[in-house]
């Protein structure tokens, strides 16, 4: 009835997962109950589950990254205390279970934390930056991340029923198979991956779908801001890349399940191909990761020293470079494996020819911040911090390209210092960045300033201070995942990287309490104009926040700076009487996408429990919610032309007074 | 359509002569690309269908990749020489092929908004799915009963998995026609069932083109060699 599934599955045993998870219960039961008690359920569900406003899925996709985050993040404060902790003694992890936390701290940072923060960010500023009201399908994004939410789901489920993976982030071929691991953590990592993969897909689907066919008028493809073409360009990355990643699973998923044998040992099985297509995937997602974040950069860089980016056409032809190349040099993730010096001479020149195009993007933001009026604000800290330490990551990586180097640091925790320095400094760096920049679009008040700079001098010193050590002990022979620690010399750098993940504790705990000071301070921090950096683009336009359709006309684009030149022109000029208003036709709410994650969570536990019959019934109602949503009369509802001109006016009005001020004031 | 182009040409010449062929400022017909301003419904679902398809035959190459690579991988067992029988093979193939003709025909019906013509065609289409869906399926089993199926060897792994892919998408695709005929029969010729119906159409296509793939790389090539 129940397939594996039993009482041996809960961790009655072990007292750290157990503990944790009565940690998440309790306060999931906290949360839920005060939603209860203060009766918002069905704000909670008309005002954010059924939406299909790309604001708010962004800002829940957003929200599911910051918890995972926490999440992976304790994760990392265990491996590292840990490997501080078992110097010729084990420690307080046994290894089947630091196993699982590195392997899961891996999965949740790449696909629940990194990816879920970006696309969040697209979801939020994409459409307005475009000057639409929003993606091109609309209820398909709400789909999108609740399948991303429903893997994510999985995951920590993982944590209470069962086992995860111990297989690393990417589950190497014969190690995750039957043989060798026979429990359903594999399992769970396939499900909840393939599950959230297809939420990714369908994003890169509607987001290049929306760059390329909805624009305002006058907005050409060498008029969108710079993130929306990093933008354009991760998506074609996901649309190209995901489907590999999709077709890799399934071969294991058929392996472990119906007794195939693409990457056993037995039976002509080969495991370098499972290498080989993860990687062909693996690599271009580590530019899905960073390229919105670079876009991200270019939006603050110009923003906070007040002049237009520089390099804009040799940008977008650098982030077009990087979103081919990057398909080209897969291989240098596993130089080791054997396949000859010629090829692994192609594919380290291939690597370090796409720092060429990371390298003009470089200078691009130096010449932008060049004879500009550089503000530092926070987003702007965030950025000056990400090129000053993503280059010495990304030039670690020029090293690694080089063969011979990697034969000899391949799996060591220098390469480990390299990608988390990479990685860091771009995505998350530009995941803050972006957040703090556009905090006050989504919610009409500021963060608090004193301790957003706070929280990043302390995460900035701490990840130094955990990532520098790393490289060291990484060139003095350390390998990668270890459990315990037989040589002493490595003891002090992992003491400094111990106290380095102290401070950024501090780092974490300082980013929230600015969100607690904000929400309670947000009278004082409030955004009366819309336009709280003197921005350049169109969202700035926009009131903070945004109406839910965002323009109460789509803006004529006459530009690369649409904004401005609307502010040059002084609004003064436009009377507001003169403009007619229209109703406005939104595409209306829909459970869809949480129904359908509902299904494909029940799909996915019952797959890697083995209830066949539950999977059965998962997979019928999903079809039935698709035959339901498909069968709909009335797909949008009609915002009145009054109230338009309402909101509208109102808006109007605010920017037309700061404006004057402003007029006043230079 | 011509008139309108000739309208786009005639306005940009007089305007401004370096401007033609590179958008008219959001004033003409053109919208979804340069600066013409969004996209009708229509266009910007027809060409995410195209960018979703793309995705999926990116799927379909790494299980043509894996099949390439484990294609030796005998490990003892039969070959595709001793296992292809290209009779069936050339039958599935003309059963497939005639019902893209098929869902061509219902479309060109839908454009004329016969609603009797529509719904035979796409009946026509959905049997002949299903008759290539059943051939393949006796193969298969026929394959397994005879002790050569995806566990013999690395080979028949590569084998059933991207054929068998082909099959639960030509499968999924039955799924979907026949909610399709439902829709259109009860909600008529609706533009946004115009646009599904359009989509579907789309994939029935490319799962053909696909099989074009299959057949010649798997069955004619690994019955040759």
């Amino acid at each position: 009835m129940l397939g594996k599934l039993d009482w041996s599955a809960i961790p009655f045993h072990e007292p750290i997962p157990l503990g944790a998870a009565l940690v998440v219960f309790l306060a999931a039961v906290a949360v839920l109950g005060w939603i209860t008690v203060k009766g918002y359920w069905s704000y909670l569900w008309n005002e954010w589950i059924t939406s299909v406003d790309h604001k708010r899925i962004g800002v829940m996709y957003i929200v599911l990254a910051a918890l995972m985050l926490l999440r992976g993040f304790i994760d990392a404060i265990m491996m590292r205390s840990q490997q501080v902790m078992a110097v010729h003694g084990p420690g307080y992890l046994p290894p089947e279970h630091y196993d699982q936390i590195f392997s899961a701290h891996g999965t949740i940072m790449i696909f629940f934390a990194g990816m879920p923060f970006v696309i969040g960010l697209m979801n939020f500023a994409v459409p307005l930056q475009l000057g639409i009201r929003d993606v091109a399908f609309p209820t398909l994004n709400s789909v999108s991340f609740w399948l991303t939410a429903s893997g994510a789901l999985l995951v920590n489920i993982s944590l209470v029923v069962g086992e995860f993976a111990r297989t690393g982030w990417l589950p190497y071929a014969p190690l995750s198979e039957t043989t060798y691991s026979p429990g359903v953590g594999v399992d769970y990592y396939l499900w909840a991956i393939q599950i959230s993969g297809v939420g990714t897909l369908l994003t890169g689907v509607n987001f290049v779908t929306t760059i390329l066919k909805i624009r305002a008028p006058g907005m050409g493809y060498l008029r969108m801001p710079m993130f929306c073409w990093t933008s354009l360009a991760a998506s074609l990355l996901i649309v190209a890349a995901f489907p590999v990643l999709t077709a890799t699973l399934a071969m294991l998923t058929l392996d472990r399940y119906l007794g195939f044998h693409f990457f056993t040992n037995e039976a002509g099985g080969n495991q370098m191909m499972f290498v080989n297509l993860i990687w062909a995937w693996g690599h271009p997602e580590v530019y899905i990761l960073v390229l919105p974040a670079f876009g991200i950069f270019s939006e603050i860089f110009s923003t906070f020293s007040s002049k237009p980016l520089f390099g804009y056409r040799s940008m977008v032809a650098a982030t077009l470079f990087i979103c081919i190349v990057s398909f080209m040099v897969w291989l240098h993730h596993f130089f080791t494996m054997g396949a000859g010096a010629n090829v692994n001479a192609a594919f380290g020149i291939a690597t370090s020819v796409i720092a060429v195009g990371t390298g003009v993007k470089i200078y691009n933001w130096l010449f932008t911040m060049y004879g500009g009026r550089v503000r530092f604000d926070t987003p702007m800290l965030w950025a000056m911090a990400f090129v000053t330490t993503f280059i010495i990551g990304g030039m670690t990586g020029v090293l690694l390209a080089v063969p011979p180097a990697d034969f000899m640091l391949h799996n060591s925790l220098f390469l480990v210092a390299h990608f988390h320095n990479v990685i860091i400094s771009g995505v998350l760096f530009g995941a803050f960045a972006g957040y703090t920049y556009w905090f006050p679009k989504a919610f009409g008040f500021r963060l608090h300033e004193g301790w957003g700079k706070a929280a990043f001098w302390a995460t900035l010193a701490g990840y130094i201070l955990v990532f520098a050590p790393l490289y060291i002990v990484g060139l003095k022979g350390m390998t990668r995942r270890l459990q315990h620690i037989e040589v002493d010399a490595w003891v002090p750098w992992l003491q400094i990287a111990a106290v380095g993940i102290v401070v950024m504790i501090a780092g974490a705990a300082l980013q929230i309490v600015q969100l607690w000071v904000s929400i309670r301070d947000r009278e004082s921090l409030r955004d009366e104009t819309g336009d709280p950096w003197d921005g350049r683009s169109l969202e700035w336009s926009t009131p903070s926040p945004p109406p839910s359709f965002n323009y109460a006309h789509l803006p004529h684009v006459e530009n690369e700076e649409p904004y401005w030149s609307i502010k040059q022109r002084a609004m003064e000029e436009q009377d507001p009487q003169e403009v007619e208003y229209e109703p406005i036709h939104m595409p209306r709410n829909s459970p869809t996408g949480f129904i359908t994650a509902f299904f494909a969570t029940l799909i996915g536990f019952a797959l890697i429990w083995h209830i066949w019959w539950l999977a059965v019934a998962g997979f019928v109602g999903a079809y039935a919610t698709f035959v339901v949503f498909a069968w709909r009369d009335r797909t949008e509802v009609e915002i009145p032309a009054e109230e338009v001109e309402r909101i509208d006016r109102d808006s109007r009005a605010t920017q037309l007074a700061w404006l004057r001020q402003r007029e006043r004031v230079t | 359509m011509s008139a309108a182009a000739g309208d786009i040409t005639a306005r940009s010449t007089g305007r401004d002569p370096y401007r033609l062929g590179r958008g008219d400022g959001g004033h003409g017909v053109a919208t979804g690309h340069g600066e013409g301003g969004p996209a009708s419904p229509f266009v910007t679902v027809a060409y995410g269908f195209w960018i979703f398809l793309l995705s999926d035959i990116v799927m379909f190459s790494a299980f043509f990749a894996a099949y390439a690579v484990l294609v030796n991988a005998t490990a003892g067992g039969p070959t595709g020489r001793e296992l292809f029988d290209l009779t069936t093979v050339a039958t599935q193939t003309g059963v497939l092929l005639t019902s893209t003709f098929t869902a061509g025909l219902a479309m060109l019906a839908a454009h004329r908004r016969a609603m009797l013509a529509c719904q035979l065609w796409l009946l026509v289409t959905g049997v002949l799915g299903a008759a290539f869906l059943l051939l393949e399926i006796q193969e298969f089993v026929t394959m397994i009963g005879e002790g050569v199926g995806p566990t013999r060897s690395a080979f028949l792994s590569a084998f059933f998995a991207l054929v068998g892919c082909h099959g639960t998408h030509v499968g999924l695709g039955l799924l979907w026609l026949g909610t399709m005929m439902a829709q259109l029969w009860v909600k008529g010729f609706r533009a946004d069932i115009i646009r599904r119906l359009h989509c579907f159409s789309l994939f029935w296509h490319a799962l053909d083109i696909i099989w074009v793939a299959i057949f010649s790389l798997v069955y004619l090539l690994g019955a040759s060699s």
